[in-house]
This record gives structure tokens, sequence and C-alpha cells, in this order.
């Protein structure tokens, strides 16, 4: 199905703050953006939805000056721009703010803020290179209380929470007075509450007259916070929706050009009562409390919570990453030992990390090497590696993931971010684990990726691998899991069945109170 | 799809042709290039002194010792790391073996002891690393220090000489091959070569050390032991050094205290010209050998040329400057 534009009327009575004409950008092989139209207006929070590759963060790329747009226009304010860096387009009034963050940890707050803007001292000493600390102090905490902080003007960046760190950031774009403030999927690394108070600093920004541009994969943020949404599909504008008119399926049929099939996700009776692994009083000082736990062959395991709920330290000490202080782990009954990521594998677990880049792949090597990694003992004699033996493997999860990928000998690093994961799951699958953990294993991939990996998992659970999902997308542990254990503050609060499981009981508990009995 | 599904049906085609090409290695191109155009140069220049095999076979044993230093060097920055102590180890071994043959221990037990010593060193620095968690710069800065200390404190200063002549002939003997007299010290750099490329891209460790450098936390999360792995690369380093300071001290004669002192740069140079990269992760054996010809035939050149010794180590220090710079444009284009 396919949906057109919706005409809006708002078009006729307000003019936008940012209006970008015909946009075309080309990159060697791909048409990255092909004459795109975009606009924005003060007082509005514009969302920009696609899949991955769709065009999104080239755009805002162009936007921000770090690349030049091959044919287009740019007007912002009605006066044509042109920012050859993103310092320029930061002083005309547009400031972005990346998903990973530009701060310096070991600096201070107020430091941070003002970096590479320092208001200098005044007299000689401004000239010798002083700054004024006092001036910066004071500007920084006035941006920090407008940005609703609590945390003082002299802490240390590192020692901020990610939803604290992004307020430095929010507060940074705003000390340069920008008119246009862009989030690249600001709230992939925030828990509920966080995202709560995010979404508070966009409102209050948002009467303050700025322009708020949202990229998200999530779209029940965008019915939350947005008012318009602007879809991307292949590099083209593939339609504009009004928020409080339009339908998930409406957003989803324009991202993908067809509507997604949701009910695949529900078909599935796997799980048995067979007990696959056994995890009990697993402690780990400061951390985990005492977490006991079943998985049944082929069923899956929703491991709900916030962030810093203690679930991908449950994972990560699971699999050996982290020492455990004291706990027993059973795999088909018997007792083993885990001390390291190694002893894990050989016990029959695997593990799809959170950051698949930083700890999922090695990105500057091929697909092939980094499906072969952890099944190097298996792929060779008297320990020669068997490139034949390796390649037939390699290209069998290839075809079977449905990885696109130009060949074997591609580095990971020039796939697209689902692809990227697929070749995380294909080299965990290929290792023939019975316990497989999955933490936010569709974090960032797009639409189209996701059921991919939900149709992967399905196919798993039903060849009798037990999975562990962590997730933090709500709808996502409601529609997979078979079970669902809900964390707060490392300990876990209770247990859901997938017929009693609501969104209202998952976050009764993941906020540290006792559901009531019904 | 549809293309890679056909695509494994004739493997032999494309497997075929693949390693015709490897014969050419895309990789090491440019080092290639400098090399042939500096032996251009001064083929063109200093004809007769330079391009006679007596010369060439010189020219080539004296840098195996760097060469085969510089393998073991290769591994360590592979996993983005650094040794400093080569230089150090390479006296190291090289006075081990000499005291224990001017003590009456044969030729064989005398290399097999000063091997073992430079093993020592490695196992050393492999557990300051890996178990220490000291970044292998301070490390193996420390460890320079003091294994050029211990060699100083047991010599006295004074060289180990009078060395028999089973062991000298290590250094000095030439194997006849194809008519040219190929010296042993050559042969062993390219056996050593062989074995350690075979290694590195066939092995299981190969394939480890190479994903380690790439990314440290995926590699152990990819239920490989990098503790244990690390320990094996700066071990194997220090071996080699070994090697590398009895070939040297086979071929001086001598084991002096301050043997191979400053060598770690030139060995280390060696490997960042053959194109490994300082974030780790890359690095060919072939090009470490390119990398140490390089070093060698600029400094018989510069001999040969008559340029004044006191600034000859400007000269290398700039056309390595300019290699890597080179190198640089080339991976970023």
């Amino acid at each position: 199905m396919r949906i057109g534009e919706v005409n809006l009327d708002q078009k006729t009575t307000k003019e936008p703050i940012l209006t970008i004409k015909g946009i075309s950008k080309a990159f060697p092989g791909v048409q990255a953006l092909d004459k795109v139209e975009f606009e924005a207006y003060a007082g509005e929070v514009t969302a920009l939805l696609g899949e991955n590759g769709a065009g999104k963060s080239t755009l805002m790329k162009i936007l921000s000056g770090v690349y030049k747009a091959d044919e287009g226009e740019m007007f912002l304010n009605g006066t044509k721009i042109e920012p050859q860096n993103p310092h320029q387009a930061q002083e005309l009034g547009i400031s972005i703010i990346y998903q990973e963050f530009n701060l310096t940890p070991n600096q201070n707050v107020y430091t941070n803020i003002f970096l590479g803007r320092e208001p200098m001292a005044r007299g000689l000493a401004g000239k010798l290179g002083f700054v004024d600390s006092r001036l910066m102090r004071q500007h920084s905490e006035k941006l920090l209380a407008q940005v609703g902080a609590h945390f003082g003007n002299d802490r240390l960046v590192n020692s901020l929470s990610v939803a604290e760190q992004q307020m430095v950031e929010i507060a940074k774009a705003l000390s340069v007075q920008a008119k246009v403030i862009i989030m690249d999927e600001p709230t992939s690394a925030l828990g509920k509450e966080e995202v709560k108070v995010l979404f508070d600093i966009i409102q209050d920004l948002k009467k303050q007259g700025l322009a708020i541009i949202f990229i998200t994969h999530r779209l029940e943020e965008v019915f939350e916070i947005a008012d318009r949404a602007i879809v991307f599909r292949d590099g083209r504008r593939a339609g504009e929706v009004k928020v409080a008119e339009a339908t998930t399926e409406q957003l989803i049929g324009l991202m993908v050009g067809r509507a997604l099939d949701r009910s695949q996700v529900h078909e599935r009776v796997a799980a048995t009562q067979e007990v696959v692994l056994k995890v009990q009083n697993l402690n780990r000082k400061g951390v985990l409390h005492n977490i006991s736990f079943e998985l049944h062959r082929g069923e899956i395991l929703g491991l709900a919570g916030l962030v810093g709920a203690g679930r991908t330290e449950t994972a990560r000490a699971l699999f050996g990453a982290d020492r455990m202080d004291s706990g027993e782990i059973y795999i088909d009954g018997k007792r083993v030992e885990i001390t390291s990521p190694d002893s894990a594998v050989k016990a029959g677990l695997a593990l799809v990390p959170e950051g698949r880049q930083t700890q999922g792949l090695v990105m500057i090597q091929t697909v092939e090497k980094n499906i072969a990694l952890p099944n190097l003992d298996a792929l060779s004699q008297h320990n020669f590696v068997n490139r034949g033996k390796t390649r037939h493997l390699v290209q069998t999860y290839v075809e079977k993931m449905n990885i696109r990928t130009p060949s074997l000998e591609q580095r990971v690093l020039n796939l697209s971010g689902g692809n990227q994961q697929k070749v995380v799951l294909a080299k965990w699958l290929a290792s023939n684990p019975k316990v497989l953990i999955l933490d936010e294993p569709t974090r960032g991939i797009d639409v189209g990726a996701k059921a991919e990996v939900y149709e992967i998992m399905n196919d798993l659970v039903q060849q009798g691998i037990g999975i562990i999902m962590i997730s933090s997308e709500m709808p996502e542990i409601l529609a997979i899991s078979d079970r669902i254990l809900v964390m707060y503050e490392g300990r876990i609060m209770g247990e859901l069945t997938r017929a009693n499981a609501t969104q209202e009981r998952i976050m009764t508990l993941a906020s540290g109170q006792v559901l009531e009995a019904s | 799809m549809a293309k890679n599904l056909s695509s494994t049906h004739e493997v032999q085609q494309p497997s075929l042709k693949r390693k015709s090409l490897k014969v050419i290695p895309t990789q090491e191109l440019g080092v290639i290039l400098i090399l042939i155009t500096l032996i251009a140069i001064l083929g063109a220049t200093a004809r007769e002194k330079f391009l006679n095999p007596n010369t060439i076979f010189n020219m080539i044993r004296n840098f195996s010792w760097i060469a085969v230093a510089g393998f073991g060097e290769l591994l360590v920055i592979i996993i983005a790391g650094i040794d400093l102590s080569v230089g150090s180890t390479m006296a190291f071994s090289g006075l081990i073996s000499a005291m224990m043959l001017v003590s009456g221990f044969p030729v064989p037990v005398a290399v097999i002891g000063g091997l073992a010593g430079g093993l020592l060193v490695g196992l050393v620095n492999g557990l300051l690393v890996s178990k220490g968690h000291l970044p292998a710069f301070i490390a193996t800065l420390g460890m320079m220090s003091v294994v050029r200390g211990i060699v100083y404190g047991v010599t006295q200063g004074q060289p180990v000489m009078k060395l028999p002549l089973g062991f000298l002939n290590i250094g000095r003997i030439d194997v006849p091959i194809l008519g040219l007299k190929v010296p042993l010290p050559v042969i062993l750099m390219l056996v050593i070569a062989v074995l350690m490329h075979m290694f590195l891209s066939k092995t299981i460790w190969g394939y480890r050390i190479y994903a380690l450098g790439g990314n440290e936390q995926s590699t152990r999360l990819s239920g490989v032991n990098t503790g244990w792995l690390k320990i094996l690369v700066f071990s194997l380093a220090g071996l080699m050094a070994g090697t590398g300071g009895i070939l040297m001290t086979a071929r001086l004669g001598v084991a002096m205290p301050n043997a191979a002192l400053g060598y770690e740069l030139d060995v280390i140079a060696a490997v960042f010209i053959g194109g490994a990269s300082t974030s780790g992760g890359s690095g060919t054996i072939l090009g470490v050998l390119i990398g140490a010809a390089i070093m060698q035939v600029l400094r018989t050149g510069m001999i040969l040329l008559g340029i004044d010794p006191y600034w000859q180590n400007a000269a290398i220090g700039m056309i390595i400057l300019i290699s890597l710079m080179v190198d640089q444009l080339r991976r970023r284009s």
C-alpha cells in the first residue's frame, strides 16, 4: 500500500524558518539524496523518518556544513545559506546534536559548553589568551537552568549520565543562539524516564520559538513529541504527515513503501518445558543482587527495565565479560564455570552485545573474517584455518540471513547498520549456541531490517535455541517475548507471562514498585 | 544474491585468478615502488660499487637481523602495541649465547639459551601488559632499560669475545644457490619470513591477532582469550628479537654491551614503512621485509655516495617521515 502526500493547511498560514529546495547529493555508487525538499517551522518539532540509508543523515550533514550539496538551495529565515563547515552552520543558528556526543569527557560542564568559543578576559589578559571563567560559569548556569539540569557547573562530563551529557549538548546548542536544533536519534541511549525529561526540554524549547528537527526510529516517539513528520525513502522525500492525523501504519507504509505485516511476530509457539539455562543467585557487588531465573529451550525471555537497571550487566556477567562475585550457572542441567567469554562460548552461550560497532564487530575486517572469528576452532585443522570451509560457511550464512554485501571480502564498516547487525548474528549462529543473549538487537536499525531480525529469532527458537532478549522498546518486548523479567536496580522485580504482560505492568515493576495482586 | 549463488559453482576459476593477482600485493605496492626508485637512483649514480652481488648480499646480510626482529615487532604493532625493548633484547640474547659459548657450551645449546633469553624478556613484557595492565609503551620502555642494565651489569661494560668458529659461521657462511653465494643469515631470514607469514595469514592465531588489533573488545566478546594472546604476541616478539640478536652477534663476532643500541627505532621504522597502521589491525611480513630493505639501502647508499656520516641519521629520519606521509595520503584517497 502506498500513501500519498498529505496536504497541510499550515503551509499556507505559516512561513517556514528553514527551507530546503531540491537538494541532491551523490556518493560513488549511490545517489544519497535526489532533489529533496524539507522545511521546518519555528516553535515546532519536525520528525524526520526513514530507514537506514534513506538519506536523513546526509541531509543533516549538508545542513550543518559537513558535506556540500551537488545541487539545490537552503534558506534560513528567507536568506540563502551555504554553510561551508559545522562552525559556520552554528554561527548561522543551526546546531546539531549527534548520537555520539561531541564532548570532552575529562573537562567540566561549562568548559564543554563554551569549547572553542570561550569568552576572553578583559584587557591585556584577554589578548594573551586568558579566558573569563566567571562569565563562562554565569552563562552556563543560566543555560543549564534553561534545560532543567540539576547538576553543577563544575562536574566533569565523564561523571554525568548519558541523559545529563545530552543536556550539556543541548545547553551548548542554546549557547550559540541556535534557531534550529537537529537531534539525531536523541533517545536511543536513554531510558524511559530520561526520555520523558528530554521531551519536557523539547516542549520548552518549542515554546521559546526554536525549530526542532527530530530524527528517530521509534515511531511511538513521533506521536508523542512531533508536530509534523517528513519521511524519506531511498534518498527521496516519500511524504509528509501531520502527526495528529496520522497512524502508525501510515508512517510505516511511507517508510518501507508497503505496510508491514505486524502479525508475523505473533505466530510462534516453540517454547518447551525443558530448561536449557538456569541461573542461581548471581551477584556482582553493587551491580547485581541475587539474580535467579530459568530459560527454556525454544523460549524467548524478555529482559525489561530502565537503562541502568542491570540488564546489560546481567548479560555480561553471564557471558563472563564481567566478573561475577558469586552465583551458579547450569546449562542443560550441568553446572558450568564461566570465568571469561571464551569459557562462555565453550559452554554454548553467545552474546550479541549492545554496541555492534564497538563490541560486536571488528569494523576494519571483512564480513568473512568477522563471521569466522568465534568459529575458528571449528574451521581449522591443526590450527591452520581452512579457507574453503570458511568461505563456504560464511557464504551459507550470508545467503541464509540475506546479508546485503557485494562480496565476502567487503569490510563491515561499509555495510548498513541492519546488515552489520546481521553479520553479528551470523557469526554467533554459526557457532551453534544453546543460549543466545541479544542486547538491544534492533537498536538503530531500520524497520525492514528489524522485521528480518525478528524472523531470524523465530527461526532460532524453532530450532530449540533459548533466547534472552534485552530491549528498551516496550512494544518489541511485548510482541516478541514468551516471558518477561523486569529488572530494577540490579534486582529482578518480577516475572510476567505473555498473557498478563502489559506496558503498565512492566513500567510499574521497572520503576521499583510491586504489582498489586489482581 | 543470484550472482553470489552462481559464483559458488565456479569457485575454481576466480580463486585461480585471485592467486595470480596476489603475486603483486597491492597493499605493499607503494613501498615496493619506493624501494625500486631508491635502487634505481643508486644504480645510476654509483653503478659499479652498488650493483654487484657482493654489495647486495652484504646489504641483505646486514639488514637480516633488523628484519627478523621486525617480524616480532610487527606482531606487537598489529595488536596496536609497541615494543621498545627490541634493541636491548637483541643485545641480551647475543650476550647469553656468547657467555655460554665462552663457558664451553656447544653451539646449538648456546643458541637455544640465547633464544630462551629473548623469549623470557618477551614473556615478561606480555605479562606486564596483559596481567599488569600497563600500556605497552610504558611496559617495554621500562624493560628496555632493565634489560640493557642487566647486560651492562653482567659484563661490567666489557665485550665478550673469542667466540668459536662454529658460532661465527652462522653469520658468515655463504650457501651457493644457482651460482650465487647467498649468505646464511639471508636464508634464515627468508625461512623465518615464510614461517611467520604462514603463521599470521593462515593459522587461527594469526586471524585472532589481526582481530585483536582491529577491536579488542569485540575480539574478547567473540570468545578469544585476549589476555593469553597478548602474552603470546609479546613472547614471540621477544623470541624474534633474540633470533635477530644472535644473527647479529654471530656476524659481528663479539657481544658488545652496547650492541643494538637504538635499533628499536630502525626496527619500528621498518614495520611502519612496511605499511603497518599505528592504530593496529594491519601490516604484513612482506611489508616489514621491504621496510627493512629500504632502511638498509638508504644506509649503504649514503655511504657509497660519500654523504657525511654525521648527517646520515637526519636524512634517514626525514625519509622515514616522508614515506609515512605518502602512505597516509594514499590511505586517505
